[in-house]
């Protein structure tokens, strides 16, 4: 039976890898480092993508995989979020252990492993910032943590405005005295003035995103353009440490003012 | 690959479904209801399950436990609240509730394993077939703790639990299968004691769950309790009385506010009577005096709604199709609320007792390897972190994260030689420990090392029930470490073990309290129908005859009040004998009539 069923299978995984990888020249990427040797059941050459081309077993994901890879996506910070989502189901449709559960605990425990790697793959590539924030982790390196700090513009009036929360929460036995409310109302409008801020932040970065993908497009990644590069991470990695603290600043203010 | 079945496993009712020909079917009793009572009654002869059980509530309400599902993966804490409104008493060991009946006591696992065996058994009567496998549907938002209790009590009922599925998301792939819809849908499910809110995207077969949202302690139970806490008030003034010290009395008050309840969804007044010793009281109540009293329940359930739209990061007139589960929707005001929330009306052509079964059933196909188009991604309904410095949570998997889904984390040790660190897992969505639910802790054993040397990852993986496992590494020297989890509100593997042994013991008592109740019901039928037999012959035999048969009927009325079911075979034998004749009479004189009737519809045409 598993013999009849492999020639059929494993022409069609050669064909859409061959479609993949004409993609991806078109989008200037690198190789993908999804190579491995040898099936960990049949210890026959993995030929199959996900799967043996020999005995049908799924594969565990390399651990040196990361989210742009698993997609096979280039590093590039615009994402078709429609292909993003089809490819996420497709391959949900090849991991996901509802698929498992009549097999042995090795392919259980594979189809597990591959579908929380693809699960928090899609959930950071989905989300605009969780993506940026990822690919700075990736190309960056060491940096763990985007640490948030105030815009430098803005630290006087931070600094007046946790004056006023601290103030408003003294308040609270007065309910509805006319000082509170002022203090509301006054509060309420330095939120608005700081979601203001955070939309502008993000669409400076999405100018970045632009800059970015433009850089990795270029098909070499030395001296200036590797600088420039460099440059544009540094870029991001500010702003996205100023929108934290915004979008910190906001949470606490709506707590506050409820 | 032996047949898997779907299990709703409710508050106040369970159901049994399963795959025929590519529809989902619900399994009905030998009288054609489908819905189990979820109720587990201790008699002297052993043990009484759903229907029967119910009628035992206000007999013996002392040994008749019902709504155990409020209790699964808690602590007596947990419960403290409504302590007062249980006939029986708790206590707890190793943070699981135990229930006090006579000299035993029962965890809350063991007592949904009851229910779980009853419908084991309803299932094997109808497919003629061993049944070994199952889906079991938990509340989306029920803790791990209580989802692990689900898979105890499968284990206890003799039942493989491959997966435990989230109700609402149940319901969907009922329903999207039978509508072939697509789009985004929301499934509001109030069902008897919790309250479910999910959010999918439904697109080529795949079910995907964007947000849920819920409260595992609101639902039509509470219902009944308000309007029983109205009555109550009313008896004990108007008769000067104290019901509350008459347990079953009680038990009959909530049995008519729950009949009572039920009926002004059909109809705008609903009367309840209750018999008390002297006299009797009677109340008529109106549609609109229970909406008074359940409004604040009502729109509690509104902001989970509210607070799952947010986390999809969508508006409500953003969903498609609003659909409504669990008996309480059959209210009128429900579905007002709720098509006031969503801006439009909500479905409900599928019958909300059933639909959650159902969906059960359907992922059982998909998981048997027969369905290979639906695949549904679900979510972990609460954040799940550990304990840090100044007892903060500090998530490491945000709720609304799609499942399977794992993360990792490094511990160190803060002293030189330090060769331990204790770890406290937690799931909430809170700031502080203290406000969360404790799931367990664990010890990881650290090298002996200067401070800040070992590397000890650990993996959280929440797999595709919800259910957490944790596994070590130390990346020194990357072996793996194996890590025992106590759970904090949950039975051990040996417990569980136990319960296992114990509940074959069980399984003897059950067949002597079913016999007994088969020959009751069987005694029962044979009584009413000689009678009415009797009523039916009187000029065909004589005298004697009759006074014969009263006898013997009268006997077999007596002695199937008692607990042997060898003396009602005997007299049901007995009884049988005595009415050979009359039978016999009978079948002449409709045969004759029959004949007679025949030609005259011949001389008709």
């Amino acid at each position: 039976m598993v013999k009849l069923a492999m020639p059929e299978l494993s022409e069609d995984r050669s064909l859409m890898t061959t479609h993949r990888h004409h993609h991806e020249t078109l989008a200037g990427s690198r190789e993908l480092p999804m190579a491995r040797s040898m099936c960990w059941h049949c210890q026959s050459e993995v030929t199959g993508e996900y799967l043996c081309g020999q005995c049908v077993k799924v594969q565990p994901l390399s651990k040196e995989l990361d989210y742009f890879a698993c997609f096979k996506l280039p590093r590039l910070l615009n994402i078709d979020e429609q292909e993003l989502e089809r490819t996420y189901h497709e391959l949900s449709r090849t991991f996901h252990p509802d698929f498992y559960s009549t097999k042995d605990e090795s392919e259980k425990m594979i189809s597990l492993g591959n579908s929380a790697f693809l699960n928090s793959a899609y959930r950071t590539l989905k989300d605009p910032i969780q993506r940026v924030e990822y690919l700075i982790r990736l190309e960056a390196g060491a940096v763990k943590d985007i640490r948030s700090n105030p815009p430098a513009d803005l630290f006087e009036e931070i600094l007046e405005l946790q004056e006023d929360m601290e103030t408003f929460r003294g308040l609270v036995s007065e309910q509805d005295s006319p000082e509170r409310d002022e203090l509301r109302q006054k509060l309420q409008r330095e939120r608005e003035h700081l979601e203001d801020r955070q939309a502008e932040m993000e669409k400076l970065l999405r100018a970045k995103y632009q800059e970015w993908d433009q850089l990795q497009n270029v098909k070499t990644d030395q001296g200036e353009i590797h600088e420039q590069k460099k440059s544009v991470l540094r870029g991001m990695q500010e702003i996205l440490s100023n929108r934290t603290y915004i979008c910190n600043m906001v949470n606490e203010l709506l707590e506050t003012t409820g | 690959m032996s047949r898997i079945v779907g299990i709703d496993l409710g508050t106040t009712n369970s159901l049994i479904a399963y795959m025929d020909k590519g529809a989902p079917r619900v399994i009905p009793g030998p009288d054609g209801v489908t819905k189990v009572p979820s109720i587990v009654g201790m008699t002297d002869n052993g043990l009484i399950v759903g229907d029967p059980a119910k009628a035992h509530l206000t007999r013996n309400s002392a040994r008749t436990i019902y709504s155990v599902k409020r209790f699964m993966g808690k602590g007596l804490a947990d419960v403290s609240d409504e302590l007062k409104y249980f006939p029986y008493s708790l206590h707890e060991k190793n943070g699981v509730i135990r229930i006090e009946i006579g000299e035993k006591t029962y965890s809350p696992p063991q007592v949904s394993a009851m229910i779980l065996k009853e419908l084991k058994r309803r299932a094997e009567e109808f497919l003629k077939e061993d049944i070994s496998k199952a889906v079991i549907t938990v509340p989306a938002y029920f803790n791990d703790s209580q989802r692990q209790a689900t898979k105890d009590a499968g284990m206890i009922a003799g039942l493989e639990v491959l997966r435990i599925i989230n109700e609402p998301t149940a319901a969907a792939l009922a329903y999207g299968l039978q509508k072939k819809t697509q789009g985004i849908i929301a499934i509001y499910d109030l069902g008897g004691g919790t309250f479910d809110i999910s959010i999918l995207k439904l697109k080529d077969g795949i079910f995907e769950v964007l947000a849920t949202n819920g409260d595992t302690h609101l639902g039509g139970d509470d219902f009944d309790q308000r309007l029983i806490d109205v009555l109550v008030q009313e008896i004990n003034d108007k008769h000067g009385f104290t019901i509350q010290d008459h347990p079953d009395l009680m038990q009959g008050v909530r049995m008519e506010a729950e009949r009572a309840k039920v009926r002004l969804s059909e109809e705008t007044e609903a009367t309840v009577v209750v018999e008390l010793p002297t006299e009797k009281y009677e109340k008529t109540l109106t549609r609109e005096t229970l909406e008074s009293l359940v409004m604040e329940l009502v729109e509690r359930t509104l902001a989970p709604c509210r607070a799952a739209l947010k986390d999809a990061g969508l508006r409500a007139d953003q969903i498609d199709e609003v659909v409504l589960v669990g008996g309480s929707t059959r209210m009128p005001l429900v579905r007002n609320k709720v098509e006031a929330l969503f801006g439009k009306p909500p479905h409900s052509e599928l019958n909300p007792d059933e639909v959650v079964a159902l969906g059960a059933a359907v992922q059982a196909d998909i998981l048997g390897g027969h369905n290979k188009e639906i695949l549904l991604l679900d979510v972990t309904p609460l954040s799940l972190g550990i304990e840090t410095m100044g007892g903060v949570m500090s998530a490491l998997i945000r709720r609304n994260t799609t499942i399977p889904t794992s993360a990792k984390e490094m511990f160190t040790t803060y002293v030189d030689g330090q060769t331990s660190v204790d770890i406290h897992i937690l799931q909430g969505e809170r700031e502080l420990v203290k406000d969360n639910r404790s799931l367990a802790r664990f010890q990881l054993k650290m090298p002996p090392l200067p401070a800040g040397v070992p590397r000890v990852e650990v993996t959280f993986l929440i797999d595709a029930n919800g259910i957490l496992h944790v596994t070590a590494r130390d990346i020194r020297t990357s072996e793996a470490q194996s890590v025992q989890v106590k759970p904090s509100h949950g039975l051990t593997d040996d417990e569980v073990e136990g319960m296992i042994r114990d509940s074959f013991q069980f399984a003897e008592e059950d067949i002597k309290a079913r016999q007994v109740i088969e020959a009751r019901t069987e005694a029962n039928a044979i009584i009413v129908a000689t009678e009415k037999a009797l009523g039916r012959a009187s000029d065909l035999i004589s005298d004697k005859e009759k006074a014969e048969i009263q006898r013997v009927l009268q006997r077999l009325g007596e002695t199937q009040k008692g607990d042997d079911h060898r003396a009602i075979r005997a007299g049901i034998a007995e009884t049988e004998k005595q009415t050979h004749h009359l039978a016999e009479v009978l079948m002449d004189a409709t045969l004759k009539e029959a004949l007679e009737s025949k030609k005259v519809s011949e001389f008709v045409k």
